[in-house]
């Protein structure tokens, strides 16, 4: 796919992923003071599943359907669906109304647990690659 | 819903040129670092225009713009996804410190650029 055909990709993957994470914090949405429970899956199940793709593809080279996939689904859709600024934005709220183990615990909660998703979903690809190549 | 949308493919966009530009320079800078900092880069800007925007438009009770600009266009700038996947990549490739260093660093300045921006508007 031409390189245009590519940046529209990471738009129209952005705009679906941010269209299913504004859907989400519209019906869920964290009360003042509250751990913020939506965000928090969102960002937890955005990077398993960032994880899980970037290894799967890493099977071949970044060219072709793979770069189009990485760009698309990966940039876009998974990079949009996810978000550091409401996150962090969050954080502060919960640190200002006094909330101080949810202001302290979500944010180490979430980047632990987010990268630990991510860890455990590209190790798994990799072993069952392994089990795959070896049978 | 669409607007937000929108904003947030736009964001999306943003991130992958920022990213790459950023990643690009400090490559040529700092070839040895090897620490991924275009998103560090984008998760701090993405924070600190977030607190302003909550600062100034919700603040001002105008959700008119408040969550095209916010969740849309900021949300899709920002990411966390490809946050943990590049701690998780640094972790994998015995690279643990880095990674630890690479989390920490983009946390507390994107919470402190988040707090500035809402201090500033607020």
């Amino acid at each position: 796919m031409s390189r245009v055909g590519n940046l529209a990709l990471i738009v129209v993957g952005g705009m679906l992923g941010t269209a299913a994470r504004a859907s989400l914090e519209a019906a869920a949405p964290a009360a003042v003071g509250q751990w913020p429970w939506t965000t928090f899956w969102i960002n937890i199940c955005g990077s398993l599943l960032l994880g899980m793709l970037l290894e799967v593809l890493a099977a071949g080279d970044d060219v072709g359907w793979r770069h189009s996939m990485r760009l698309g689904v990966g940039t876009g859709l998974l990079g949009g669906f996810t978000t550091y600024s409401a996150f962090s934005v969050e954080t502060v709220g919960l640190l200002h109304a006094g909330a101080w183990a949810s202001g302290l615990g979500y944010p180490v909660a979430s980047v632990l647990i987010g990268i630990a998703s991510a860890v455990v979903a590209m190790v798994v690809v990799r072993k069952l690659r392994a089990l795959r190549t070896a049978s | 819903m669409m607007l937000i949308a929108l904003a947030g493919g736009l964001g999306a966009l943003l991130r992958f040129l920022v990213d790459g530009w950023v990643n690009a320079r400090a490559r040529a800078w700092a070839p040895r670092l090897g620490a991924p900092l275009g998103t560090v880069l984008i998760n701090v800007t993405g924070s600190l225009l977030l607190g302003l925007v909550v600062g100034w438009l919700v603040g001002a009770g105008d959700d008119t713009w408040a969550l095209p600009i916010g969740t849309g266009l900021l949300g899709g700038y920002t990411t966390f996804s490809t946050a943990s996947v590049e701690a998780a990549r640094l972790i994998l490739a015995g690279r643990g410190l880095l990674a630890a260093l690479h989390a920490v660093g983009m946390l507390l300045a994107s919470v402190g650029a988040a707090a500035l921006g809402l201090w500033i508007a607020g």
